[in-house]
């Protein structure tokens, strides 16, 4: 196995404005710092509307910023990409099995075939998809597709993994499950995650450190730590650590969800 | 107010479909025999309307005699070659215009231009072009491929589902990896389509192109049989034309189901 790239993600300074359809611009993010230290598994938060998917987009090499940089500092063995996606909507090929699909990233760094496959195999063990190597993904449920995403950006190795919301669109069960099993991967590959979500408790439960943005336009409010014991498990939900952050993150996004609520359609 | 006891019933039974399994054959059935009896009967000449068993007799002699399998395999290789041809620049040119904006820009403008014109109406140019031989006959029912074709892929192209572009774009997949492994695979339902579509276009193209200039291939079969009152001939050739169609459409759907195995499994 490839040792694990160590590297910092420093976002400084992002700013992106974007022309709407009426031709106004719109500044979806406003000076965006932050920064993921190798292992770290930081959650950015914010309510609909606060460009956080614009970020994570930015970050992957998805969309130009209009100002400011996304810097990749530290050690990465060679042919290790900065960075792997894990989509909100799986985004998995139809046509490509579940092997296919973890396969795919490890095709476009030209790995040999051989190679390929063990790496697939490795990652299809660790999300728990033995035996549905061969299904394709309309022949998944909801909670088995993310797995197939999870393992296909995992395969890649790549030096932090982003999810762009990856479990909202899971059913409430399904979702506490996958939570529960990324903690799990995460302690084992302990591959930094930006992590994007809407759901505090989500954040909260996972993350090392959250992210709280506001409102368009997009800034960030504050930094909350979460002082809460590795591993974690469900029980830590109710301690007084998980119940302040949470409490701490509602009180500075309340007024800008109600906000959004009102003024959701435009 | 009266006291009811009242039980719910299935109102919605009337828009329930079933499969009718004998009403299909016994239809088909029913039409021969009730032709076959007609012409018993001597009510219509055989002249004007051969019988169904009589065809079926004629259509065993002149295979016997060699003579069917001729004008067969002139067809065929006819057919063949032009729905290969059309079929191939159809999706090529598809790709290109789909996919690049300029090809676009250039090509969509100059197939709604000439997407109109009967193909037919081109056979005397082509003749002139190519000469009586193979080839203008070749072209025109590649020029009638091509339309469908690169329509149809080009729609194909256009619906690809952008999120998985951009999840191959994620992935390290660069333009013609994007192109081979996202967008062709795509847009092959619609490809397939196209192909149907094809399909009747060139054996409609087929027989023009064989009443009008050759001395051989089914068309030129029928033509000639009309010509010298042989009814029974003439509908030995419409028999086969109707058979390629019914094979043609059976192939392609065969086909679709084996290079498109995402839709088709459960």
């Amino acid at each position: 196995m490839l040792c694990p790239a160590r590297m910092r993600v420093i976002v400084d300074g992002l700013s992106k404005t974007y022309r709407d359809r009426s031709g106004q611009d719109v500044v979806a993010l406003d000076g965006i710092g932050l920064t993921v230290e190798p292992e770290e598994f930081v959650a950015i938060l914010g309510p609909s509307g606060c460009g956080k998917s614009t970020l994570l987009n930015i970050v992957g090499g998805l969309l130009g910023a209009t100002e400011g940089e996304v810097l990749f500092e530290g050690a990465r063995p060679a042919g290790q990409p900065l960075t792997a996606t894990v989509f909100q909507e799986f985004a998995l090929f139809p046509w490509r099995t579940a092997r296919g699909n973890v396969e795919f990233g490890l095709e476009e760094l030209g790995l040999p075939a051989a190679e390929r496959r063990d790496r697939a195999t490795r990652f299809i063990a660790m999300t728990g998809l033995e035996g549905f190597e061969g299904k394709y993904p309309h022949q998944l449920s909801g909670g088995m597709r993310q797995r197939v995403g999870i393992a296909r950006a995992l395969a890649v190795e790549p030096a932090v993994l982003l999810m762009d919301e990856p479990f909202s669109a899971l059913d409430a069960q399904t979702r506490t499950l996958m939570m529960e099993e990324l903690l799990g991967i995460w302690e084992r590959t302990r591959t930094s995650i930006l992590y994007v979500t809407h759901n505090i408790q989500e954040a909260v439960y996972m993350a090392d450190r959250v992210v709280v943005l506001s409102r368009r336009p997009g800034r960030v409010l504050e930094v909350v730590p979460v002082e809460l014991k590795r591993p974690r498990h469900e029980g830590q939900m109710g301690e007084p650590g998980f119940v302040q952050a949470s409490e701490r993150i509602w009180g500075l996004i309340k007024s800008q969800a109600q906000a959004a609520l009102v003024e959701e359609r435009r | 107010m009266a006291v009811e006891r009242v039980a719910a019933h299935d109102r919605a039974a009337f828009l329930r479909r079933a499969d009718h399994r004998l009403l299909r054959v016994g239809a088909l059935v029913g039409l021969l025999v009730l032709w076959e009896a007609l012409t018993r009967v001597g009510w219509i000449p055989a002249l004007f309307l051969p019988s169904p068993l009589g065809v079926i007799r004629e259509l065993g002699e002149m295979a016997a005699s060699g003579q069917l399998l001729v004008h067969l395999e002139a067809s065929l290789r006819r057919l063949l070659l032009g729905f290969a041809f059309g079929a191939v620049a159809g999706v090529a040119v598809g790709v290109v215009t789909g996919f690049f904006s300029r090809a676009e820009a250039v090509g969509q403008p100059l197939i709604a231009a000439t997407f109109p014109i009967p193909k037919i109406a081109l056979l005397p140019l082509l003749i002139l072009w190519l000469g009586l031989g193979e080839p203008s006959k070749v072209a025109v029912i590649a020029l009638g491929v091509f339309f469908p074709m690169a329509i149809n892929t080009y729609a194909g192209v256009r619906e690809a589902d952008p999120l998985l572009v951009r999840a191959a774009v994620a992935f390290g997949a660069g333009r013609w990896s994007v192109i081979r492994k996202v967008i062709l695979p795509s847009a092959l339902p619609m490809i397939f389509a196209g192909l149907k579509l094809g399909a009747g276009t060139a054996l409609l193209l087929l027989v023009a192109a064989e009443m009008i200039a050759a001395d051989s291939g089914i068309g030129f079969l029928v033509l000639h049989a009309g010509n010298i009152m042989d009814t029974t001939k003439l509908m030995v050739g419409i028999v086969c034309l109707s058979l390629l169609g019914v094979l043609s459409h059976w192939l392609l759907t065969r086909g679709e189901r084996l290079a498109v195995p995402w839709r088709h499994t459960s």
